[in-house]
């Protein structure tokens, strides 16, 4: 196996939300295949034993993101984090990252590999903010939200992760595969009054 | 639409949650050794005042927890949202 | 013309159009609206009475307008909107309507959205006072949305951070917490509107608090023929003047009940109208008022009313009666006539009506309490002396409420129903006061202890191509697609809608219609290969130290004893003991399981199993993670399945005891990392092979290209559902209704007795221990014809209704393998009546059938062992 036969479920849409508006306005970009691991844990679960394996101490704060590097942890829910980072190259049942943080975490600690359960589109411009306030009922203003904040919400009709990185603003948003082409078109959709 | 305060996540909107119903009706600890009358009212039966009630809603599209409110049946005001089943 | 030449604070006089109505062209000013602009060029009949067809005018000046409703023409065009809410543009025309308007029968290609916004403080009116309360809000640091329903927003607030000042915006509901609904009209005053902009926007604003700051509704008194063109609020009237600089007649008699309207009367004067007389209910007025309009030599009366008019050929008014009345509207004396193009009528002053709250609406202020709501000629009854509207936009008159008490109906809410009273899309906003006050008087209660009929959101009438927003079209529902779906759209497989999931339905080959091809996918699974996209499954993965236990209280059979690496069936029910969901849990390792639910169900599952984790059990360790989009998986079915799957994994032993049935492997398949099932759903020899979803599309090929040799057949959900079928394997939501338990579906065998599980309680209560319960069975159908699903069973053939239902069939098709049309159906007692022959009944005509086992198939199983 040399050839890489990865396909993302916006594979065909790419092009099109790469082309779509400028700096002045809003710009989308997928980032497929990044690795992403759900972490929970339970009641009793040493998390502090996965700080080696992820170089971060995971959030405990629901709606706050720990990075390191391009490494994010986004705590979810209490005892609920998803742990994304760049994509790895090689074919493989789950990713290596899963196999570490199980390792690590031990019986009470779940590791679950969903590289390929979301894709990741990242939102950004003066009007990325105005884009999603189309379909997401989430206060997203700078005193509500900000760089470091997560949240799960709905986003038109997909439900998402929704993660700022920082102040253009940059908003990235994790749906899942199934939806993926259904939530692309619909932010295409939604942009057309910014990008002209 | 309702505003509803999740302890984790703060308030949103009533679409992203789903309702549980009456609070405090726990699954009988051995549903043998209840009668039939009792094991139909907890299946079937709650109750449904003017006025205060205790509930529990899901937060589906954000954090999955359950939480308690007392919800005001006929104002609609809702108070004192309490985690079910874990601590913060 | 009757346009002022100067004056009117909302026109621009630099910038003239010209709209078009019923055909003929008309001289307008920015900021005109369609109202303004036909009274400034003495256009007095717009549009007509909804039953009786009788020529009206404009009535008031914003939402409340009861009578001039237009169609909209140019543009997107509107089937029936207000005159008084049309802003003008240069090549606007609009036609009259009577009573309805027409929808358009060309697709409205416009573009709506919908905006959030979250806010402290909304303010609804954008004038001096409502701009007033956003600045000080903004200056504490508040987020502001101010929202102005006409296209002048005060110009003392500056654009800012955190203010968002939004002109030709309504607000049109005002719900719980803080939820506010407006609808922003973005493009409707562009006589050329851009493609790329929201023709509309209907912004959902939570806000901390709302002030209103919108004026009181004006409400009239009814008189005879009160509905003429020329009748109009008083304050309304004024402000025409004011805002637009029209007038809206030469010659006006104002029939007043309160000081506001004395005000107007002196703003009519001051423009240049001549008043033929002001006339009062009241027996004083305020001396400082009247002596003003005394001053300008104006001949003003009180206790006096209108109690009629006069109309020209036209049907417009060139004439109002006078006479004094009592405190009940009584005329008193004979009536005076005095000629007057306009009757300006203002009983009294109600709270705002723009709010879009759900309330009951006062009758009436007290000030105003002892003037009537409706004037009557002196010893005559009101239809005589000519027709006395209550609801003008209904065409209901004060003779049809005397109707409605006569035959017993004193509620409003009955009233309202019966004469249609306040149900017009002005929402009675005119009307509702009069209706209260006749009613009052006729039943002899005082107004204040009728209770008001409801307003409800919205406040205005809005479009349903605004609801919807952006979600129209392929937006309309999220498709949720596979990673294989490129290949089936290319392919041009017809698919199947299956809860938002698209699935392929059948692959047709040539021309083959959908029966021809579904056989022929049969043939090749039950004797070849075949291989189907099976993605969509739900797929839950289970880990911590009690899943085993866990599953053994949520499902009916036992799963803690599953070793690693094999595979269970299991059924879950509800707590009332009906079948809720089924699939297949995999043991992965001593911890970890992955359980796959129905296409349907997956989140309805992933609910449930948390709702009882969370909620009831939170001391077992059990912790639920959706991997559903993270597999994509290939079914290959049928004797050649083993071939096929050798050819793709050549390192895989496949023999029937190294890879049993119910067990899986992970292996390399086709070059890619995957999980092997070796379950089946057809009864055939089967494999499912599972890959990470990026994966999906290129296994799909490869399955493909190694199947070439054996013939391997793509199949859809309609050739899964005949095997299945066939097999006997019923499909929650499909063959179940929510009404069946697992031994209906004869499952006893998948149903412990040994443990307690969510459900089992139920099974001991005597709705579940009757004998008559309907029973899952097979029916065979003579002939040829296919039972539909949904089809009755019944005994006899024809007989007397009601002819008793026996069953009904769940699904219905034509096996391969017996040559012969099949069904399952639940039927009552139906697993004694194995045997027995029946009829179903498929539109009207009854086709006989045999009962039989719903395992109609390999009944032994040993196809699938291979
Ligand atoms: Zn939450």
């Amino acid at each position: 196996m040399t050839v890489d036969v990865r396909r993302s479920p916006l594979a065909e849409l790419a092009g099109e939300l790469a082309a779509v508006g400028g700096p002045g306005s809003v710009r989308f970009a997928e980032r497929p295949f990044r690795v992403q691991v759900e972490l929970r844990a339970a009641a009793d679960a040493p998390v502090s034993r996965l700080y080696e394996a992820l170089a971060l101490m995971l959030p405990r704060g629901v709606g706050y993101v720990a990075s390191t590097g391009d490494r994010d942890a986004l705590c979810l829910a209490p005892r609920w984090w998803l742990v994304t980072q760049s994509p790895e190259p090689a074919p493989v049942l789950e990713s290596a990252l899963a196999g570490r943080l199980r390792t690590a975490g031990g019986a009470a600690v779940s590791a679950v590999d969903v590289s390929a359960q979301r894709t990741t589109i990242d939102v950004t411009g003066p009007n990325a903010r105005d884009v999603l306030a189309h379909g997401c009922s989430v206060d997203l203003h700078p005193r509500a939200f900000g760089p470091g904040r997560c949240t799960q919400t709905a986003l038109a009709k997909a439900q998402v992760v929704l993660q700022q990185l920082d102040r253009a603003p940059t908003f990235r948003v994790l749906v899942r595969a199934s939806f993926a082409r259904y939530l692309a078109e619909w932010l295409l959709d939604a942009a057309t009054e910014y990008v002209g | 639409m309702l505003y509803i305060p999740c302890p984790w996540c703060g308030p949103r909107d009533e679409t992203e949650f789903r309702y549980g119903g009456e609070a405090g009706v726990a699954y009988p600890a051995d549903p043998d050794a209840v009668d039939d009358a009792a094991w139909s009212e907890y299946l079937f039966v709650r109750s449904n005042p003017k006025g205060w009630f205790e509930e529990r809603w899901v937060h589906t599209s954000g954090c999955r927890r359950w939480f308690t409110v007392r919800r005001h049946t006929v104002s609609y005001e809702i108070r004192d949202p309490r985690p079910i089943g874990e601590s913060t | 013309m009757t346009r002022l030449t100067s004056g009117g604070d909302r026109v621009d006089r630099s910038r003239p159009v010209t709209v078009t109505f019923d055909g003929a062209d008309y001289p307008a000013y920015a900021g005109d609206t369609l109202a303004s602009a036909l009274l400034a060029n003495g256009v007095r009949t717009v549009a007509r009475g909804i039953y009786t067809g009788r020529p009206r005018g404009v009535f008031g000046i914003g939402a409340e307008e009861p009578n001039a409703f237009v169609q909209v023409e140019s543009g997107t065009g509107e089937p029936m909107l207000p005159a008084t809410l049309v802003e003008v543009y240069d090549g606007l025309r609009a036609r009259s309507v009577a009573g309805k308007g027409r929808l358009s029968d060309v697709p409205d290609n416009a573009r709506y959205d919908h905006k959030t916004a979250h806010c402290e403080l909304v303010v609804v009116g954008g004038g001096m006072d409502g701009l007033r309360i956003a600045a000080e809000a903004a200056g504490r640091g508040e987020r502001v949305v101010v929202c102005e329903s006409s296209r002048v927003l005060a110009a003392t607030l500056q654009e800012q951070d955190d203010v968002l000042l939004l002109n030709r915006t309504t607000v049109v509901g005002q719900y719980d917490h803080g939820y506010v609904v407006a609808v922003e009209r973005r493009t409707d005053h562009l006589p050329d509107a851009p493609e790329t902009v929201a023709r509309q926007r209907l912004w959902h604003v939570r806000a901390g608090r709302v002030v209103d700051t919108t004026k009181g509704m004006e409400h009239p008194y009814a008189f005879p023929d009160n509905d003429r063109p020329g009748v109009m609020l008083a304050g309304a009237a004024a402000e025409y003047v004011t805002w637009y600089g029209v007038l809206p007649g030469r010659v006006a008699v104002v029939a007043s009940g309160n000081d506001d309207a004395l005000r107007a009367a002196l703003v009519l004067a001051d423009a240049g109208v001549a008043l033929g007389a002001v006339l009062d209910t009241r027996p004083e007025v305020p001396a400082g008022l009247a002596d003003g309009l005394r001053g300008l030599g104006v001949d003003v009366r009180t206790g006096h009313a209108v109690c009629g008019t006069d109309a020209d050929s036209d049907g417009a008014v060139v004439a109002a009666h006078v006479a004094p009345v009592d405190e009940h509207g009584r005329g008193t004396a004979e009536p005076q006539l005095i000629r007057c193009d306009l009757v300006a009528v203002s009983r009294a002053w109600g709270p705002p009506p723009w709010s879009g709250q759900q309330v009951r609406t006062p009758g009436g202020a007290s000030t105003t309490v002892g003037v009537p709501s409706v004037i009557r000629v002196p010893d005559g009854d009101g239809d005589a002396a000519g027709r006395t509207f209550v609801d003008l936009h209904r065409d209901a008159t004060l003779a049809d409420v005397e109707r409605a008490v006569r035959v017993g109906m004193t509620h409003p809410e009955h009233v309202k129903r019966y004469t249609t009273i306040g149900t017009g899309a002005d929402q009675g906003r005119t009307a509702n006061p009069v209706m209260l006050g006749v009613l009052a008087e006729l039943t002899g209660r005082p107004t204040a202890e009728l209770e008001p009929t409801t307003s409800r959101p919205p406040a205005v009438p809005v479009s349903f191509a605004l609801l919807a927003g952006r979600d129209r079209g392929r937006l309309a529902d999220p498709e949720r697609v596979t990673p294989m779906h490129p290949w089936h759209v290319a392919h041009g497989l017809p698919f199947e809608d299956v809860g938002q999931w698209r699935r392929p339905w059948y692959a047709p080959r040539g021309d083959e219609d959908m029966d021809e091809a579904v056989r022929r996918e049969c043939r090749a699974v039950r004797t070849g290969v075949g291989t189907m996209d099976a993605s969509t499954l739900g797929k839950i993965e289970l880990q911590g130290r009690d899943v085993g236990a866990f599953l053994d209280r949520i499902y009916t059979n036992l799963f803690s004893t599953l070793k690693v690496g094999r595979i269970k069936y299991g059924v879950m029910c509800h707590a009332d003991g009906m079948v809720f969901d089924d699939g297949t849990t995999a043991r992965l390792s001593e911890d970890r399981w992955l359980m796959s639910t129905t296409t349907g169900n997956a989140a309805a599952v992933l609910d449930w199993l948390e709702e009882w984790l969370f909620t009831e059990w939170p001391e077992l360790d059990v912790r639920c993670t959706s991997v559903t989009d993270h597999w994509a998986t290939v079914a290959i079915a049928g004797p050649r399945s083993r071939d096929v799957v050798a050819a793709l994994a050549p390192d895989l032993d496949l023999g029937a005891e190294a890879f049993p049935f119910m067990t899986f492997r992970e292996a390399t398949v086709a070059g890619l990392p995957a999980r092997v099932f070796r379950i089946s759903f057809s009864g055939e020899l089967a494999y499912e092979v599972n890959v990470p979803a990026w994966y999906g599309l290129a296994l799909w090929e490869r399955v493909l290209e190694a199947g070439k040799p054996y013939g391997i057949t793509v199949y859809g959900t309609e050739t899964m559902h005949v095997l299945r079928a066939e097999k006997g394997f019923p499909i929650v939501g499909q063959d179940t209704d929510g009404t069946v338990t697992p031994q209906d579906l004869g499952m006893s065998w998948a149903v412990s007795k040994r443990k307690s599980f969510v459900g089992k309680r139920s099974y001991g209560r005597e709705e579940n221990l009757r004998d008559d319960r309907k029973q899952l069975v097979g029916l065979v159908a003579d002939g040829d014809r296919v039972v539909p699903e949904g089809a009755q069973l019944v005994v006899a053939p024809g007989g007397v209704p009601p002819v008793p239902m026996a069953g009904h069939v769940t699904s219905g098709y034509w096996s391969t393998a017996l040559e012969q049309p099949f069904a399952l159906a639940l039927l009552e007692r139906g697993s004694e009546r194995h045997g027995e022959r029946l009829y179903a009944v498929d539109d009207g005509e009854a086709v006989a059938v045999t009962v039989t086992a719903p395992v109609c198939y390999d009944p032994e199983g040993a196809r699938r062992d291979g």
